[in-house]
């Protein structure tokens, strides 16, 4: 295997093969696609060489080899198709054929059957062998081992490609069989439903169930197929809808830049939340003898009760005049809106256009306040951007990989793949974070140190690296400024002291900062380190460190937050935010004037108001009017009861999404909208791919595109809008952002997605970031001091415990879709607190057992379940449940810059009910 | 599309690790990092401390060791001798009989043995048919746990379950002490001293032509020298995981002389510039294990070499013979056979170069370069140089390891046998084991060597088995047994070796006639398409049967 190319001959033809390249791949290259069931040309699949239905003959060599996995050496001769080899390979078609099952058919268009179709010589003569049940515990994939060939394809899936180490082979010889864990059945096992086995098998031994009748004979193929982005995370998979009579039927992985054909569950199975039931349909408007101010209980299917059915017309109507009469009684700034992250960059420029052309304030935001705002404002300060300066995919290039107050393998699961393949070929995984965490089986060092200490932790990181010199003179020289400032303020932070805040030993901080600081290392974080009263201050440690080091701009560096929401950067970039236009030009500044100018009207010059702040303006009357397109601050924002309460203050509240929410309980409006697969548009992922989604399948109902409300609202409220299309709308916006230089929707539409930076229309986009010099007024980047600063609440007697909230794998931020799809909702269906087994014995309870959570704020009953990954006197409750809603819990204390609550900490204590018999 | 849902998890996805049970787990591997290297040799401890392993035993080791689930799963559940316990199985009975059902314990009455057994023992016993013990000269043998009872009968078996004493097979061996008084541990103390050249040994060995005794036959010297001109950390690997039915020559020189072999592989060790050697000894022999364990410090004492030397226990797994399957193991994994290219030679264990060598072949390096190579070799003829140790078994009056020139026919062996068992008549052997194909009487005049006159009828010599039939023995009873243990030991990794020796038994188990047609098609692609020489070989035996003894399959 040198480095040259290597001369050889294939079917008596002299031909060439690059370095590495195996015989299978120069053939597919000149056009012979040799048969293979147990290779797979898919990116990151490992041939493996067992099936041997690749196998060709070599001259001089006494049996066959598997072209798959052989590579070609100088002057070799290699005959596909000699006599030899093609009665092997249908032998082995025809040994593997005899075992299929007759009575039944998983799958008529498997790679299998198309292969055998081909190779096949002979019908089965062989006897078939006894063949195992159908295992159907899992919601979503049919497992069928009948059809099983035991290729391994979905063990390199699961354990390779995904490395979620779920399946494997059990026993040997002719007894050898794909096994889940211990042989559990696959809804008994660990598996996380990512679904990459279904994707990989060849033949129907694994399928989705959606596609299956209940004798797991296939149901039905689809008649269409459309290729967009998934609607979840911030990842960005792109995916294809599979559609059969309008309707989705299955999901799948597409090879896009960010995922490589990977999907989680979410992805691949939570798409038939579109077609629930409760699919918003018609415009709805509060009956007037409906008062929203009672203890209003959510009920969606009871909507009627309280809202009546009314025309677009009238609905629109009704918004426009209400929402002009708040303007011009109570002032512009009576009114606000919170955009989404959830819809398209064109939904969010023009909802921020809407609020500030139209209601005229900056009172506009988005749930980015709720996760990154504080990165945002901790990256803006001291690096002048606040997107990622590296794609996640640096994991692979990088020496040291820090995941730091993020649960990737749950939040971004298809980026935490990649973190394991770099861990699996050699990078030392270090995981910090209070909670114990998949990622932790790959880490060199899984740091669990106390819940809100992550500064002191931090500080202790960077005294090492100034107080060893391990730090990066020349670097820190030409390309920073505040170094003194730091080595002052950390004097005090040794290893030692910090060990005891933080409850990490000084050897492992220090370990920490040697590894960091010597090494090609990235960051990745995420609500961890954000979502905290000292959260901008995590960020700037983080910054700190990188610019220390420089660890930035160069392959394998870098400082990236992974972003939550699918469009959590675009909708930033968009402007969806009060204190910035489109690409985070000032409002108060000198920008105003040119907006002004472009958009042809007066702006307000002050910073709006964030979200936590517009909900407590509501809670004291002075806003009046609010607009909500696809979010849900009554689940989403910390301290629900006063949030609660804020909304049902509001004169006027209108509420645009696909279904009813705990805040469209409030409203006096409901305006059916479009779901993603329903829509074009374009999002931005976490690392700043800009990529575009397609309309797969019609709205329900009379639902309309987002884009469409928001200009007739526009319309409604004076403005001279006619938008058509989407792609009229991002054409508006590449010329207020010129991060959009050399993106285009054409371009879009051809390439799928294009990175920003980028420096032209045939350029690549720029991924790594910030190599020479930075965005700032001096090119340089700033190193800001922090203190040590206890959270907003300490825990005492009364509230002894920290309670901490997140997600589930299963279930997406509040999780108004993922609950109403059915396979997610079978996984997860119930609020559960999860308790370290310290704790449960503490309390007297067992799993399954209901108990009382209870903070200052409020108290939610709900099930416990025993989590092993928690400390002692740490309790998780993620936030997606409405029976049971963490947030009545979490406390509303802000971030004094990023404007976050601190929806990682509070101070709580475990009540047991009386048990009933 | 619709499922039923449950009513809660009040847990993480999958089994959850119990606390009690990390306890019982760290009380049995003791307390430290666990390596990952190690699971197999783990699963062993918790085999002999408890007689079984659990999966909460399992769980535990996954949890303690960072490691998959599956993973442990999927390597304890490949060997033969761990006894997984899932959730309320019962485990089974404190005491394991096994008896030897290959060809040579089968010719001399296992499958009595087994029936008469498995009526008159308790509850308390369980009796389990076993590949090939290597004790193919006291067939029919069985064993306690793995303890050898040699020659066994129902009689015996009960006595020794009553509580009879056992032999332990290295009573008689040349120890420590002995060995240094014979001038053993000479050659390699002048090696590192300086006082032998490597070239000079490499020399001798070359001169001697010795080759690789496990069966492949490949010049050792040749091997030696491609290794040793390898870059960067090596290894090397000692074979002791004898296991092709019908041979016992390995077992019978490490009872015999132990230390000449561990002599051998630090010799080997030096010249290649190894510092860690790896003996893979087969789960069957565990006095042999005992042994080397013990007298291991003594030779470490002596020596104070730099050469760590790391016994790895095998675990009932034939495949783990082949060089690249014994790799995987003793890296802690399955057994499963590795592709070539890359060698092992150059890319091997924990990807370094590897030297894999077979007890036998390290036997003989002390007494070549005391001797010299060209004596070694003169003991046999020009065109079959050296010596060979022939485990002869079956239809023989006295079965044995007898030592003899390369290149010995089968007329000879049985000769220095003492002849034909009485009352039996000399009808075919297998000169090379279960895999080196069946030749009748007429072809026994052929010189047993690797290569030759056996290639020309699709035979070869391998490690040296011979097995001999006689007019009592039913050739397709003889093959049926022969590929039955194939398709037992198949690791199950490539299609014509998984489903192929599945496939030739069906067929021959279910038609008094066999398929020739099929048959010969199903070897074909085993043989051509296999990934290892298990598979390549498996079907030998049926093609032999099918080539001389048509009559006895009614296809004439």
């Amino acid at each position: 295997m040198g480095k040259e190319k290597i001369n050889f001959e294939l079917n008596g033809k002299k031909v060439t093969g690059y370095p590495n390249e195996t015989i299978w791949e120069v053939s597919e290259r000149l056009g012979e696609t040799i048969p293979h069931l147990c290779f797979s040309p898919k990116e990151s699949y490992r041939p493996d060489g067992n099936c041997r239905a690749c196998m060709v003959e070599i001259e001089n060599e006494r049996v066959l080899a598997a072209s798959c996995i052989r590579c070609p050496q100088e002057n070799m001769k290699v005959f596909i198709n000699s006599d030899k080899a093609i009665k092997s390979r249908s032998l082995v078609m025809e040994l593997l054929d005899s075992d299929q099952p007759n009575s039944v058919n998983h799958d008529p268009y498997s790679h299998f059957s198309d292969v055998n179709k081909k190779v096949s010589i002979n019908k089965p003569r062989f006897e078939c062998k006894k063949s195992p049940e159908p295992d159907s515990s899992h919601p979503a994939i049919a497992v069928n081992l009948d059809s099983c060939i035991q290729c391994g394809l979905c063990v390199r899936a699961c354990r390779e490609v995904q490395v979620n180490d779920v399946i494997g082979f059990s026993g040997r010889g002719s007894e050898t069989k794909i096994v889940f864990d211990f042989d559990d059945k696959l809804g008994e096992s660990t598996c996380v439903g990512c679904g990459e086995c279904v994707q990989a098998c060849p033949t129907g031994a694994l399928m989705p169930k959606s596609v299956l009748d209940e004798n797991q004979n296939f149901k039905f193929a689809p008649d269409r197929k459309v290729d967009s982005v998934c609607p979840y995370c911030g990842v960005g998979c792109q995916l294809t809808y599979n559609i059969k009579d309008d309707e989705i039927i299955s999901v799948s992985g597409r090879p896009g830049p960010a995922n490589k054909s990977r999907l989680c569950v979410k992805g691949r199975y939570g798409f038939d939340y579109i077609s629930n039931s409760e699919r918003l349909t018609k415009p709805l408007i509060r009956l007037e003898n409906s008062n929203k101010k009672q203890n209003y209980s959510y009920e969606p299917s009871d909507i009627l009760s309280n809202f009546r059915e009314a025309t677009w017309e009238e609905a629109l109507n009704y918004v426009g005049e209400k929402l002009k009469d708040l303007k011009n009684n109570f002032g512009s700034n009576s009114l606000a809106g919170f955009g989404s992250a959830k819809g398209s960059n064109e939904e969010a420029y023009l909802f921020q256009k809407l609020i500030r052309t139209a209601f005229k304030t900056n009172n506009v935001d988005h749930c980015t306040r709720l996760c990154h705002a504080s990165s945002v404002a901790a990256l803006l300060e001291n690096i002048g951007s606040g997107a990622v300066t590296a794609p996640f995919s640096e994991a692979k290039n990088a020496e040291v990989i820090w995941v730091i107050g993020a649960n990737p393998s749950v939040n971004h699961p298809v980026a935490a793949t990649f973190i394991k393949n770099a861990a699996k070929n050699g990078a030392k995984l270090f995981v910090l974070d209070p909670r114990g965490q998949v990622l932790d089986r790959y880490a060199s060092d899984s740091i669990n140190f106390l819940p809100g200490t992550d500064v002191s932790l931090l500080n202790g990181v960077i005294h090492t690296i100034i107080n060893e010199e391990l730090y990066n003179k020349e670097y820190v020289e030409t390309h920073t400024i505040g170094f003194e400032e730091l080595k002052t303020s950390t004097i005090d932070f040794t290893p030692e002291k910090m060990a005891n805040i933080c409850g990490i030993s000084a050897k492992r901080i220090k370990n920490l900062a040697r590894e960091y600081a010597r090494s090609k290392s990235i960051i990745f974080w995420g609500m961890g380190i954000s979502q905290h009263t000292h959260g901008t201050d995590n960020a700037r440690c983080l910054i700190s460190l990188a610019l220390l080091t420089g660890n930035i701009g160069l392959p394998g560096t870098g400082l990236h937050p992974l972003r939550g929401q699918n469009n959590v950067q675009g909708a930033s970039d968009a402007g969806l935010i009060p204190m910035f236009y489109p690409d985070y030009k000032s409002v108060e500044g000198d920008h105003s004037n040119k907006m002004s100018d472009y958009w042809h009207t007066e702006l307000d010059n002050k910073k709006g108001l964030t979200v936590v702040e517009i909900i407590n303006s509501a809670y004291e009357g002075n806003i009046k009017g609010l607009y909500i397109m696809g979010e849900n601050p009554a689940m989403s924002d910390p301290d629900q009861n006063h949030a609660r309460e804020a909304l049902a203050n509001l004169d006027f509240l209108v509420v645009q999404d696909i279904f009813p929410t705990e805040t469209s309980a409030y409203a006096d409006v409901i305006l059916p909208a479009s779901a993603w697969p329903e829509k074009d548009g374009t999002v931005t992922n976490t690392d700043r791919k800009v990529q575009i989604g397609r309309k797969a399948v019609p709205m329900p109902g009379e639902a309309m595109q987002d884009w469409w409300i928001i200009k007739e609202i526009g319309v409604r409220m004076g403005l001279n809008w006619n938008y058509e299309s989407p792609k009229e709308i991002f054409n508006e916006m590449k010329d207020v952002m010129p991060s959009l230089n050399g993106i285009t929707w054409e371009r879009l539409e051809k390439e799928n997605s294009v990175t920003y930076p980028c420096k032209n229309e045939f350029s690549e986009g720029s991924e790594l970031l910030f190599k020479d010099s930075f965005p700032t007024p001096n090119g340089k980047g700033k190193m800001t001091s922090t203190n040590i600063l206890p959270p907003d609440e300490n825990i005492n007697d009364e509230y002894p415990l920290v309670l901490t909230t997140g997600r589930l794998l299963e279930h997406w931020h509040t999780g108004s879709m993922t609950r109403r799809s059915n396979v997610l909702d079978s996984i997860e269906p119930t609020p559960e607190v999860h308790l370290s087994p310290y704790q449960l014995e503490n309390v007297g309870v067992k799993p399954g057992e209901y108990v009382n959570v209870k903070t200052r704020r409020g108290k939610i009953k709900l099930a416990v379940r025993v989590d092993e990954a928690l400390q002692n006197d740490v309790i998780f409750i993620p936030f997606c449940f409405h029976e049971a809603a963490a947030n009545l819990l979490t406390n509303s204390a802000l971030d004094p810059y990023g404007k976050i609550p601190e929806l990682k900490y509070c101070a709580a204590k475990i009540e047991v009910p009386l048990k009933v018999n | 599309m619709m499922y039923k849902k449950k009513s809660g998890n009040f847990k993480s996805k999958g089994r959850q690790v119990k606390k009690e049970s990390i306890y019982d787990l760290r009380q049995i591997v003791g307390k430290g990092s666990l390596k990952r290297e190690l699971l197999i040799e783990y699963f062993h401890l918790i085999q002999d401390h408890c007689n079984y392993i659990s999966s909460n035993m399992l769980v535990s080791l996954s949890h303690e060791m960072k490691i998959p689930l599956v993973e442990v799963w999927e390597v304890a559940s490949f060997y033969d001798h761990f006894d997984i316990v899932k959730d309320s199985e019962e485990p089974p009975p404190p005491t394991t009989i096994r008896v030897c059902n290959s060809l040579s314990c089968y010719l001399n009455g296992s499958n009595n043995l087994i029936e008469e057994l498995k009526i008159c023992t308790s509850k308390d016993v369980r009796i389990v048919e076993a590949p090939c013990l290597g004790a193919c000269d006291m067939a029919p043998s069985a064993a306690k746990g793995h303890r050898l009872i040699p020659k066994a009968s129902k009689e015996k078996v009960l006595n020794v379950l009553k509580g009879s004493n056992l032999i332990n097979p290295m009573d008689n061996s040349i120890n420590f002490e002995q060995y240094i008084k014979n001038n053993g541990y000479k050659v390699i103390s002048d090696l590192i001293k300086g006082k032998l050249k490597k070239d000079n040994i490499l020399n001798e060995i070359k001169l001697s032509g010795l080759r690789g005794l496990g069966g492949a036959g490949f010049p050792t010297f040749q091997k030696w020298s491609i290794v040793k001109s390898e870059p960067g950390i090596k290894y090397v690997a000692v074979n002791g995981d004898e296991g092709e039915p019908g041979t016992f020559k390995d077992r019978y020189y490490l009872e015999l002389d132990p230390h000449r072999v561990i002599e051998g592989m630090l010799i080997a060790a030096h010249i290649i510039g190894a510092k860690d050697c790896y003996f893979y000894i087969r789960d069957e022999y565990p006095e042999i294990r005992k042994f080397l364990i013990k007298e291991l410090d003594k030779v470490n004492d002596f020596l104070k070499s730099d050469v760590t030397i790391h016994i790895r226990r095998g675990a009932g797994a034939y495949i783990c013979g082949e060089e690249s399957a014994m790799i995987e193991s003793i890296e802690g994994k399955r057994g499963l056979p590795r592709h070539r290219p890359p060698y092992v030679a150059q890319k091997g264990l924990f990807n370094q170069p590897t030297l894999v060598n077979n007890i036998e072949t390290l036997f003989w390096i002390r007494e070549i370069i005391e001797n010299g190579g060209e004596t070694f070799a003169s003991k046999g003829s020009l065109s079959h140089p050296g010596l060979r140790s022939y485990s002869v078994s079956g239809r023989v009056k006295s079965p044995g390891v007898i030592l003899s020139p390369a290149g010995t026919t089968a007329n000879e062996l049985i000769e220095k046998c003492g002849g034909m068992a009485e009352g039996h008549l000399f009808k075919a052997y297998l000169p090379g084991g279960a895999s080196g194909g069946i030749l009748p009487s007429s072809k026994a005049n052929i010189a047993l060597d690797f290569g030759g006159e056996l290639t020309e009828y699709g035979c070869f010599v391998g490690s040296h088995a011979i097995v001999v039939l006689s007019d009592k023995d039913n050739l397709a009873d003889v093959a049926l047994n022969l590929v039955s243990f194939f398709k037992h030991e198949s690791c199950g990794q490539c299609t014509p070796c998984r489903n192929g020796t599945e496939k030739i038994i069906s067929i021959i188990k279910n038609n008094s006639k066999w398929d020739e047609k099929l048959l010969n098609d199903i070897s074909e692609v085993m043989a051509n398409a296999s990934i290892c020489g298990l598979g390549q070989a498996a079907s030998n035996p049926i093609l032999s049967v099918i080539k001389f003894f048509p009559k006895e399959i009614g296809i004439i």
